[in-house]
Formats: structure tokens, C-alpha cells, sequence
């Protein structure tokens, strides 16, 4: 039921006083005024207090309990960085930069820790989200590119393991897309590679650790070749939990470095931000960046907009100013060793989990359940599906009525049947072995009584949802009956 | 008599060098319910292994490649409003195109239905 549905005529959540003064005539010219009426809801305070809570109550979310949605990091954020990020609420942009030394102190300060974690000479702050951080930098590379006078460079190559924004940043920016088959160990497959790269490629996007949880190891002969053919090198901070505080993707040879502070750096995320992508680059691209650029003079900060071989404005203002702040104030708290130590974890939990999903449940390009894994691991339930018909779609469906958030599924295309699993650091070791649990149950299911994990799930406010008729037909906006 | 790619794709022999091209029963259950195909350009030309166009599932997006070089002559117009169709009929109703052939010899390149069966078999392992 919507707020609208709850409305009954004459209903009031606050009542003004009666007036005690004269009214005044504001003379509103008639064509600023409405001709409609609004028709908000008419409801009592308590009303509005009821509905929203009801509808909290429906949703599923890292505060109520696990969301091992691969890929996407969900891990527990601190409420303190919500604290933090409440006290700048009265800022406004168009303040002069005097008024708001504060706020750009920390947008430098977060940038310059940005820039040491990732291994960068510069970087913007100002990308909304992840896919924006993605055009941006892919934008960044094209000036690059021209401003040298190499018109050639009209391809990017992109692994067939890659989040499928890889392909639509680069196109936007102008990019013909070339995908690259993954080696029979589901890494960058180097000969497949030489035969792409040539004086065409503009860059190569690249996921490290990739989408299968697995490292490449031959980045460094990876950035040599792309160096060599002159290409740049493009990360995609999708996975940089696995590697934060221990390895620099600039020091691997990445030219362009995208973040995604609301995974890595910890603000509750997920269908609709608001997110954060800075985007960060080796010295020779710093002149390319979009404006403004947040920097220091003495003790006084502004926002240079003097870049005259920027790619521009990419937004409005100066990006998700509340998620900065939380980034900044979760790297603080956490430290040196505490960010070490964070993607440790989230390595070790996942490696944990792994181990005791593979008793009975095959991982992806891992045959015999050894191999190690980063922050996160890909089961593969083609087997499952072959020996009893329930596909991933049931499992996932099945997992929701045991109180658990569905991994990623149908992730990445080159396992068919994929259930990717990314825990993130902040789970105990008692929620790691209740998911492997629910999920050792649902397989054991599968094999007595498929036909009930069809139905699945039964518990969650909403049933199987009709996926095709919502993408064929969607309704997106609620109308007066 | 259909003829079938590795791609997964399905043409067939309409009349002299006119074939109907769709995806095969297999791909259309690999890919789940199919909630959006873009449909080529009547006159545009293509070489064998383009991509003809993208088809869209629930699950996931995936190119179709040209089976044979050639000219798209028509498309299925029915599939734009009702992309089920190919779920429900993938190498009857579900056609996608209609070609005209530049190269008729390249369908010897292609695998008969019990070949294509074969290597579905195998490719599952």
C-alpha cells in the first residue's frame, strides 16, 4: 500500500495555529501558481510514522542481517561515519570557499589518503557512482589519447569476466568494445591478449582481483604489454577490498584507478546511492581530470577549475559530499593496520566460507576445492542443476526464506550457473557457517523435494516476483485508480 | 533442413539464397525468459561471425552472430512487442531475420541438427 492509498480527506499530521495576523496579498503572477490541486496524502502524524516503519520493517538490508551479495561489498558501516556526515548538513554549494575551508580540507585530505592507498599521482572526487567513475575515466583516457595526436586509439579491451559496465563506459566514451576470453583458469589469457593489443587499442579495463575472486597474477607482464603497445591501464575498484592497505593497483601499472567508496570505504549502499567513484591518475593524465580539482595554497584550500585540457564538468557541484565524508572518517577510525587488517579478513572469510561450501557445492575453475580465493569466490551449480533440476534462481529464492540476502546470481556470464559470494569483513564465523549451513540444507533439499524450492521463498513479504513481465512490461510510476 | 553454429544460432533454406536465421532451442532455455531483442536493420549487411544484433533475458545479455554473410531482407517485427515468442517457439515462430545469402557455400560450414546435438553433448561434458 502506498502513502496515497492510506489518504482520507480532512487529515492533518500538524495543524497551524489560527491566524492572529492580517493576510497579506503576495501578488504571485498567475503563471507560477498551480492549476491543479497537489493531492498529497491526507494522513495523521502517526499515520506517516507507521507506514514508513512498516515498510523498513519489509526491507532487507546489511543492518538486519547477512547480504553476501558478490561484487558489491556489502560489509556492516560503522553509524559513527553517519554521525560525521550529519554535522556538515547545514553546507550549502553555492557557499563561497572561505565559509567552507572545513569541508574541502577534508576532501583534500581524503584525496591525498585516496591517492597513497591506491598508488595515484592525482585524482577527482567529483564521480557520483561507479559506472560514472567508470565514463569518467574512460573519458580521461580518450583526451589523453588525442591530446597527443593519436587518433588510432579507438578500441578497448575488456575480459569476458568483467562487470558489464566495463563495456557500456567504454562505449559511451566512444570506444569499440573487444571482449577477451578468459584462460582455462578464468585469468587474463596473455596470447589471447598479444593478439588483441595493437596501435588501436586505446586501454585495457581491468578487474583485480577479478569477478571469479581470483588474482591475476601476471599484472605486472599484463601493464608491460599494454605500455608497450601504448595503452593505458584501467582498474575498476569494484574488488580493491581484497587489496586495500596491501597492494597499490598503481603500483601494478594502472594508469587510471576508479574507487567505489560506498563499497570499500563503507556507506550503506546498493539500488540508488547515493554512491562515490573517484577516479585516480599517474601524473601524465592529471591534466585531463574533470573540474573542479580540490587543492592546497599555503593553508588556504580551493577548487581549481583552471585545467585547460580538462575533460570538463562531469557533474553538478562537487560530487556526494555525505559519502566523502563518511570515506574519510571510516579510514581514520580504521587506520593504517585497521584497513590492513580489513581486507585480510574479508579474505580469510572468504576463503572460510569457500571451504565449507566446496564439501558439497563445486566452485567455479577450482576442481579440487584448493585453490585459493581473494575476497570473494564463485559456486557453480551446473551439477545442481543437471542431477535435480533446481536452478541458481531456486537456491537464491530459497536462501531469502532461511533470512539471508541472495549472493549475485548469473554472475559473471562465463559460469553458467553462478552464485557469487563475497561475505566482506565485518561477519563472524558463526553467520559464515549458517549460511553454509542454509545453504548445505537447500542442496539436500534439491536432491528429496525439488519441486518445493520452486515455490520458494515463502517467508518474504512479496512471493516469486514475475521478473520477465516486470522487464517486458514495467510499470515504474504509481497512478491514481 | 536447419543448419546450426557453435554460436548457437539456427538458419534455414527459405527458397535459392533466402534463409530465415533465429537462436536455437538450447540458447533460448540457456537464456532464460527473454524480455527484449533488438531487431536489424531491413537492407543492412553483415559478415559471417558479426554480430547480427543483442538479445536480452532476465539473466543476461548476449550477442547473435550472423550464421552466413549477407543482407538482412526482413525481421520479425512480432518480436519487439513479444519477445517470448523465442522462448516459447525458438526455431519456428521466434525467427529473427530473414537473409539474403552473398556465399551459400559457408552453410557447409555449418552443423546438421544431429551434429550440433552432438556438440551441445559435449560442450556440457
Amino acid at each position: 500500500m502506498t502513502i496515497f492509498e492510506r489518504s482520507k480527506k480532512g487529515r492533518r499530521a500538524y495543524s497551524f495555529p489560527e491566524y492572529d495576523v492580517p493576510e497579506v496579498d503576495l501578488k504571485i503572477p498567475e503563471h507560477l501558481m498551480r492549476s491543479e490541486k497537489a493531492e498529497l496524502p491526507e494522513v495523521y502524524e502517526v499515520d506517516v510514522v507507521r507506514h514508513y516503519t512498516e515498510l523498513e520493517a519489509k526491507n532487507y538490508s546489511v543492518d538486519r542481517g547477512f547480504y553476501p551479495l558478490g561484487s558489491c561489498t556489502m560489509k556492516y558501516n560503522p553509524k559513527l561515519n553517519e554521525d560525521m556526515s550529519a554535522l556538515f548538513r547545514w553546507l550549502h554549494p553555492y557557499q563561497p570557499e572561505e565559509t567552507i575551508q572545513g569541508a574541502l580540507k577534508l576532501m583534500y585530505e581524503l584525496k591525498e589518503m585516496l591517492m597513497e592507498i591506491t598508488g595515484t599521482d592525482d585524482m577527482t572526487l567529483v564521480p557520483s557512482a561507479g559506472a560514472h567513475g567508470e565514463l569518467t575515466g574512460m573519458l580521461i583516457i580518450r583526451a589523453y589519447h588525442l591530446d597527443r595526436k593519436d587518433y588510432k586509439r579507438s578500441k578497448v579491451i575488456v575480459p569476458d569476466s568483467a562487470h558489464g559496465t566495463n563495456p557500456a563506459s567504454a562505449a559511451m566514451a566512444g570506444f569499440k568494445v573487444v571482449e577477451l576470453k578468459s584462460s582455462d583458469e578464468g585469468l587474463v589469457d596473455l596470447k589471447e591478449l598479444e593478439k588483441e593489443l595493437d596501435e588501436t587499442t586505446a586501454a585495457i579495463m581491468l578487474t583485480n582481483p577479478n569477478t571469479l575472486g581470483y588474482f591475476e597474477r601476471d599484472i605486472l607482464k599484463i601493464a608491460e604489454m599494454a605500455h608497450e603497445a601504448g595503452a593505458l591501464l584501467y582498474y575498476d575498484g569494484a574488488n580493491l577490498n581484497a587489496i586495500m592497505g596491501r597492494a597499490r593497483p598503481g603500483d601494478m601499472g594502472f594508469d587510471v584507478v576508479h574507487l567505489n567508496l560506498h563499497k570499500t570505504f563503507s556507506t550503506p549502499h546498493g539500488m540508488g546511492g547515493p554512491g562515490s567513484g573517484p577516479i585516480g591518475v599517474k601524473e601524465e593524465l592529471r591534466e585531463f581530470l574533470p573540474v573542479p580539482v580540490v587543492r592546497k595554497d599555503g593553508d588556504r584550500y580551493y577548487l581549481d577549475y583552471d585545467l585547460p585540457k580538462s575533460i570538463g564538468m562531469v557533474r553538478s557541484f562537487y560530487g556526494n559530499f555525505g559519502v566523502l565524508v563518511k570515506a574519510y572518517t571510516y579510514i581514520l577510525t580504521m587506520g593504517r593496520d585497521g584497513l590492513k587488517m580489513a581486507s585480510d579478513m574479508a579474505v580469510l572469510n572468504a576463503n572460510y566460507l569457500k571451504k565449507l561450501l566446496s564439501e558439497f557445492y563445486p566452485i567455479a575453475y577450482d576442481k579440487d576445492g584448493k585453490r585459493a580465493c581473494m575476497h570473494e569466490f564463485v559456486a557453480d551449480g551446473t551439477k545442481l542443476l543437471k542431477e535435480t533440476g533446481v536452478k541458481t534462481l531456486d537456491v537464491a529464492k530459497a536462501l531469502l526464506d532461511r533470512g539471508f540476502h541472495a549472493p549475485t546470481v548469473y554472475f559473471p556470464l562465463i559460469v553458467h550457473e553462478a552464485l557469487m559470494i563475497e561475505p566482506t569483513e565485518t561477519e563472524s564465523k558463526e553467520t559464515l557457517e549458517a549460511f553454509a549451513n542454509a545453504l548445505k540444507e537447500i542442496v539436500e533439499e534439491a536432491k528429496k523435494n525439488p519441486q518445493s524450492l520452486k515455490e520458494a521463498p515463502k517467508n518474504t513479504p512479496v512471493r516469486r516476483l514475475d521478473e520477465a513481465t516486470a522487464s517486458r512490461k514495467p510499470i515504474v510510476k504509481w497512478s491514481r485508480k | 533442413m536447419k543448419k546450426y553454429t557453435k554460436t548457437h544460432e539456427w538458419v534455414e533454406v527459405i527458397e535459392g539464397n533466402k534463409v530465415k536465421v533465429g537462436i536455437s532451442d538450447h540458447a533460448q532455455d540457456q537464456l532464460g525468459d527473454i524480455v527484449y531483442i533488438e531487431l536489424p536493420e531491413v537492407g543492412s549487411e553483415f559478415k559471417k561471425g558479426d554480430t547480427l544484433t543483442t538479445i536480452e533475458s532476465v539473466k543476461s545479455a548476449e550477442d547473435i552472430y550472423a550464421p552466413v554473410s549477407g543482407k538482412v531482407t526482413a525481421a520479425n517485427e512480432e518480436l519487439s512487442d513479444h519477445p517470448e515468442i523465442i522462448n516459447e517457439d525458438a526455431e519456428g515462430k521466434g525467427w529473427i531475420v530473414e537473409m539474403e545469402m552473398s556465399d551459400p557455400s559457408e552453410l557447409n560450414d555449418l552443423m546438421t541438427k544431429e551434429e550440433y546435438e552432438k556438440f551441445l553433448e559435449e560442450e556440457e561434458g
